[in-house]
């Protein structure tokens, strides 16, 4: 499958990542060849196949619901821009 | 033109852990900002989900009472967008294969009609934290302490045509994951939520018309507020030459309307995808076997036992079966005084009366259920007459006394049956009364039925409310037609 420049830009501004010209160019060159690959892998018959939801062959743990965290707010929020009240300030978000 | 409803409901179920979802941080309700939110719910680097057994089985409890088919084989995916509420810029959901299938649901509407609303699937997501846009310098505070609380996400199908179908649904879902004990229920503290699906089509078109997404509908009565003004709304609007888009609204419950939120053109690509750092959740026949064997006995189930094996009517079958305490309460009222009509008239009547005079709820009834069935149990074997049991209810109310014995030992209510006594107070009242026994002689004799009620009156009062009523009318109006 040929992906498309503008391709690119709009999976980088879903992942909010800043992809200059020349950049965007080289990963549609490197990103149509992960998807040639992966037409080459849909030509295998894999009918009656489950899907793989993973690729180790095991299932999940399971823990028991107990509280085992302690309040580390304080340790937690040294990294933080800005707090205030115990919350952590973000530029506003517009609704 | 006639126009027919269609509604399908999301309800968001707080489940009750005690702790997260994916970590070991405290799920209480009102805690001081982020002091429950670990590195697992901040989504710091390094950190690894551990799926909580007891969400896994609240989720499947809730999946058997509604009849749905369980997956052996569940998967956690990943709905990736960006907001400052969910520091993990993912929110671990299940898309493809959730662990609850399709199921179903009664409700019960207002003529006592039942319908059965289909459940298309129940998957666990965590939820969000949350964001406070008070004015923090023009910036946003952020609380953290919601984020990974579980979720369960109920998907109905569209079966609902009126915005009271979709409230008794909510109802019918509330009662059920209260019944199980799976979630507190609290709307107002969030536990419930609900997103609205509604559209209209003229009646007997066969496909659906252009839908709307109502979010925010936090009440049982924000859901029929916001139905009635959205069906308005698309309505007018195709009437008028428009047509409806698919959109995100918001309901108002202040303006009581619904507003189209903004949406961006790429809002809705979550790119989901599975996530890897949590394998797929296997649940075997043994494991569900055995909490099948531990549901407790559902609302519906109840209702019908009510109504046709104890004998009540649709509607008291239907209240006292709504809440699982109401329920409760109600059984063991029934099993001290052993008949269920009067359990049911006293507590919907005295107690429910009582209750919400002084808006209590019935956990916290100052009347235990085992003291109220021993008050109808005096009641049943003629101890004492119904006006003395009301002063028995209020005095056990009000703490004066441990028991409906009690209660009648220290004030003196024992029903007066001797028909001897009652003779005697009753030649009292009529030797005390020449004026109103000469008016009832002397009264056209359809209008003494009415009159003979002053002297009943009299002898209750004499008697201090413990006279037979039955027995003092029956006596009065022999002695006092004698005076004819």
């Amino acid at each position: 499958m040929a992906l498309e420049d503008s391709h690119v830009r709009r999976a980088a501004h879903l992942a909010r990542l800043a992809v200059s010209d020349d950049q965007a160019s080289d990963f549609v060159e490197d990103l149509s060849r992960i998807l040639d690959m992966v037409d080459q892998l849909q030509g295998v018959n894999t009918d009656g196949v489950a899907p793989l939801a993973h690729p180790l062959d095991a299932t999940q743990r399971l823990r028991a619901d107990e509280v085992t965290e302690i309040n580390q707010r304080d340790t937690f929020q040294r990294c933080a821009p800005a707090v205030e009240n115990g919350l952590y300030l973000v530029p506003r978000v517009v609704e | 033109m006639q126009w027919e409803t269609v509604i399908g409901l999301e309800v968001h179920v707080q489940l009750a852990t005690h702790s997260k979802i994916f970590s070991g941080a405290s799920t209480a309700f009102g805690a001081e900002p982020n002091s429950q939110a670990c590195a697992v719910d901040l989504g710091l680097p390094g950190v690894l989900p551990v799926l909580n057994e007891q969400a896994v089985a609240m989720a499947v409890q809730f999946g058997l009472a509604v009849h749905a088919d369980i997956a052996e084989v569940s998967v956690f995916d990943r709905k990736n967008y960006f907001y400052p509420d969910l520091p993990k810029g993912y929110q671990t959901s299940q898309m493809y294969h959730p662990i609850v299938g399709p199921g179903e649901v009664e409700i019960t509407l207002d003529d006592d009609t039942t319908k059965r609303i289909r459940i298309h699937h129940a998957h666990l997501e965590e939820d969000a934290g949350k964001s406070l846009h008070e004015d923090f310098h023009g910036m946003t505070g952020i609380d953290l302490n919601r984020a990974g609380t579980p979720l369960l996400e109920i998907v109905s199908e569209p079966d609902m045509r009126s915005a009271k179908e979709a409230a008794a649904y909510l109802k019918a879902i509330h009662s059920i994951v209260t019944y199980l004990g799976i979630s507190d229920g609290n709307m107002a503290e969030g536990s419930m939520r609900c997103d609205v699906n509604v559209s209209v089509r003229p009646k007997g078109q066969e496909t659906f018309g252009t839908r709307a997404e109502i979010k925010n509908v936090n009440s049982f009565r924000f859901v029929e507020k916001a139905i009635a003004f959205e069906v308005e709304r698309q309505i007018e609007l195709i009437e008028d030459g428009g047509t409806v888009i698919q959109e995100t609204r918001l309901f108002d419950p202040e303006r009581d309307e619904t507003r189209s939120m903004r949406t961006k053109e790429e809002a809705n690509d979550y790119r989901y995808f599975p996530c890897p750092d949590l394998l797929p959740v296997v649940l075997d026949q043994a494991y569900l076997d055995h909490l099948r064997s531990q549901l407790p006995e559902l609302p519906a189930d109840k209702r019908e036992r009510f109504q046709h094996a104890l004998g009540l009517s649709a509607y008291d079958a239907a209240v006292l079966s709504a809440s699982r305490d109401m329920a409760e309460y109600f059984e063991e009222v029934h099993r001290v005084c052993g008949d269920a009509k009067q359990a049911a008239n006293w507590v919907q009547g005295e107690l429910s009366g009582a209750l919400n005079r002084e808006s209590l709820s019935i956990v916290d009834s100052p009347v235990s259920a085992v003291q109220l069935g021993e008050l109808v149990q005096r009641v049943l074997d003629d101890t004492i007459n119904g006006k003395a049991a009301k002063q028995v209810f209020q005095a056990l109310w009000h703490g004066e006394g441990d028991s409906a014995d009690a209660v009648i030992e220290a004030k003196g209510l024992k029903q007066v049956t001797d028909t001897g006594a009652i003779e005697a107070m009753i030649d009292q009242v009529i030797a005390d009364s020449p004026a109103q026994v000469a008016q009832y002689r002397d009264a056209e004799p359809e209008k003494r039925g009415k009159m003979i009620g002053y002297f009943v009156g009299q002898v209750m009062k004499a008697s201090r409310g413990t006279a037979n009523p039955q027995q003092v009318n029956g006596l009065l109006k022999d002695k006092l037609d004698a005076l004819l």
